[in-house]
């Protein structure tokens, strides 16, 4: 699959396209096929994503996940401050990253 | 310390409203992001792996106590509750909105603080001696040069848009703090044979994907021509540096693919013009910058008697306090590199209780270390005990200065946009392999440096033993490289062979020192063995 992210304009947040919008949480991110640098264009244009680009990952039974580590991390923190992390307080937060 | 005129807060007061009124543009819409990037990073805004980091300059390492609390409450106030201290003397926050920014740059503004000069192809923040002022063998205190510098460099016309960025260190002892050899120019201050005082003048070092130790290119510089010297190193820079190619524009290749004579004679001819041009600072305007930084009265017949009967304080004492020039002072080092820590990081608690310190004890100074380490360069050694207990109560009081646990570290993959590998785990797994204070006492001085791509931000190149993570097919790995240093034996580290994983190198760090430990003379340091043997025994235990 591939995926669109980003960052939000304001917060920096990583983000990821949803269909319809952007959500902070990798498990929203769809499939966006060969659609990525159109919709990556008009967000951007609207102020609602900052330096946003088209990955490639794979669609598996806990849901998306990125090929690149370096997406892997954006998805979930610094790998040694998993308590920065959206699920601070979920020890396996991470366990697929590496 | 140096306090800011009526000019020097002007400007920085009119670039915190010039980027407030820049970001409710990009804000609005009236700037896209590729109009708005450049003016974002002029501030030290930079776009990291999870959100915008904002670079905060500390000229020459040197801060106050309020400076520092300011720190301490941007970090609780605005972003995580930490800091990092970089291996430039500054602090990174990884963090911030983009909303927060220009607030951040004032409230900065308010303690003689910015973030000017922290990215771009400019001069950058000016860095010196966290010893300047205390230590017992320089020539002179290098920190008014380094002002005068940042003085001149700051919104420098004709140098806003190098072929490159464009880093300078001072340095006034032959014992170097500041690898000033690895700078693109870098300042030593000596004397000649007539016992004056002046520069030594080195171009062309550095570290990133291309490592050169810079030659001297002016043996002696009276340090009245400062200014107009370093404008003729510049401009001989800014008309033959390459723009054509990013990875070979650095002042370095320059100088190498010159060499340095023609560099240098060039550099003179130039010179016979710009001392014409009044650029030099005044006698007085550098009286004043000095007045800045002069001596803090230092109290006479102190007792220099310790009382070590704590054996974990007298541990701490022999590890992290040097000595200093007036007698009954002491430099103390406070290690921001705790066994399972992230080397650099602090927390708004610990920047405010360093600032603390240095209020109570250190006459309000602090200084930042390129090891990413914090000095309190003044203290009463009678008021030592007491400093480390209040460091070891708060998690900053680990005796492993130059040790192996002393381990300077990138932000890597962990943070970095730039990064191909992950630094700090792998500064945190070897930290943890040799854990024991014993075992890292017994090795001695060992400086590990760990980078996260070519860029070299982790110093590898300078380390004795020295780490690159590079990305193979999608995977991190570590290039293991040894006999570096960035002190005044500067050297560059060599490859030793094919590259790790992330636990591998950490086995391949622990059969090199077993092999130094086997093969030490009297005294020796890893550095000096390796030098001594060369590659061949350690590439035996690691590869064979």
């Amino acid at each position: 699959m591939k995926i669109l992210t980003g960052n939000d304009l304001i917060s920096g947040d990583v983000v990821w396209w949803t269909g319809s919008g952007w959500s902070r949480h990798l498990e929203h991110a769809v499939d966006v096929d060969g659609h990525g640098e159109a919709i990556a264009a008009v967000e951007e244009a609207a102020r609602r994503v900052n330096a946003s680009y088209v990955i490639q990952g794979e669609m598996t039974a806990e849901g998306p996940r990125p090929a690149h580590i370096k997406d892997r991390i954006r998805a979930v923190g610094p790998t040694v401050r998993l308590d920065l992390s959206l699920k601070p307080a979920d020890p396996s937060v991470g366990e697929w990253v590496i | 310390m140096y306090r800011y005129d009526d000019y020097d807060q002007a400007i920085v007061d009119a670039r915190v409203e010039e980027f407030r009124d820049q970001t409710r543009r990009r804000l609005a819409g009236e700037l896209t992001e590729d109009q708005f990037k450049p003016l974002r990073l002029m501030n030290g805004l930079y776009l990291q792996l999870h959100a915008y980091m904002l670079r905060v300059a500390i000229p020459y390492g040197t801060l106050s106590g309020r400076q520092m609390r300011m720190l301490a409450h941007i970090a609780r106030t605005y972003d995580k509750d930490y800091g990092h201290f970089t291996t430039r003397q500054n602090l990174q926050y990884n963090w911030i909105k983009l909303a927060d920014a220009p607030d951040i740059l004032a409230q900065l503004a308010t303690v003689e603080m910015h973030a000017i000069q922290t990215s771009g192809n400019c001069i950058r923040n000016i860095s010196s001696d966290q010893y300047a002022g205390a230590a017992a063998d320089e020539v002179e205190d290098p920190r008014p040069w380094a002002e005068l510098l940042r003085q001149w460099s700051t919104f420098h016309p004709e140098f806003i848009f190098l072929p490159r960025k464009f880093k300078i260190a001072v340095v006034a002892c032959e014992e170097d703090r500041t690898a000033v050899k690895l700078h693109d120019i870098g300042l030593q201050i000596h004397r000649n044979e007539n016992g004056e005082a002046g520069f030594r003048v080195f171009v062309g070092g550095g570290m990133g994907r291309t490592p050169m130790i810079a030659p001297v290119i002016r043996e002696f510089l009276p340090k009245e021509n400062l200014i107009s010297y370093l404008e003729a190193c510049l401009r001989v820079y800014n008309r033959f540096g390459r723009r054509d190619n990013m990875y070979k524009a650095r002042i370095k290749i320059l100088v190498h693919e010159l060499g340095a004579d023609e560099y240098r004679r060039q550099v003179e001819e130039e010179f016979l013009h710009t001392q014409t041009l009044g650029l030099d600072a005044p006698a007085e305007e550098y009286a004043r910058i000095a007045a800045g930084f002069a001596p803090p009265t230092f109290e006479t017949d102190l007792p220099n008697e310790i009382d070590r009967s704590d054996p974990d304080f007298a541990l701490w004492l022999d590890s992290q306090v040097a000595a200093h020039k007036a007698p009954g002072y002491a430099i103390v080092n406070i290690s921001l590199k705790p066994i399972h820590g992230i080397p650099g990081d602090a927390s708004s608690a610990q920047i405010d209780l360093m600032a603390e310190l240095a209020e109570t004890y250190s006459f309000d100074e602090l200084r930042i270390t390129h090891a990413q380490n914090v000095v309190l360069p003044h203290v009463k050694k009678s008021d030592l005990y007491a400093i480390w207990q209040k460091l070891d109560a708060a998690g900053i009081g680990t005796a492993n200065l130059d040790l192996i646990s002393d381990i300077i570290a990138c932000p890597g993959l962990d943070y970095c946009s730039l990064a191909n590998a992950r630094s700090i785990p792998v500064a945190q797994k070897i930290a943890q392999r040799f854990a024991d204070f014993e075992r890292q006492r017994d090795l001695g001085e060992l400086k590990i440096k760990i980078s996260g791509c070519i860029n070299a931000c982790g110093h590898h190149h300078a380390g004795h033993i020295g780490i690159l993570g590079v990305d193979r097919k999608g995977e991190e790995n570590y290039q293991l490289s040894f006999g570096g240093s960035g002190a005044e034996d500067a050297s560059l580290a060599r490859i030793i062979g094919p590259g790790f994983s992330e636990d591998g190198v950490v086995d391949a760090v622990e059969k090199a020192v077993t092999v130094y430990k086997s093969l030490r003379s009297d005294g020796e340091r890893f550095l000096d063995t390796y030098r001594r043997v060369g590659d061949a025994p350690f590439k035996e235990a690691i590869y064979g």
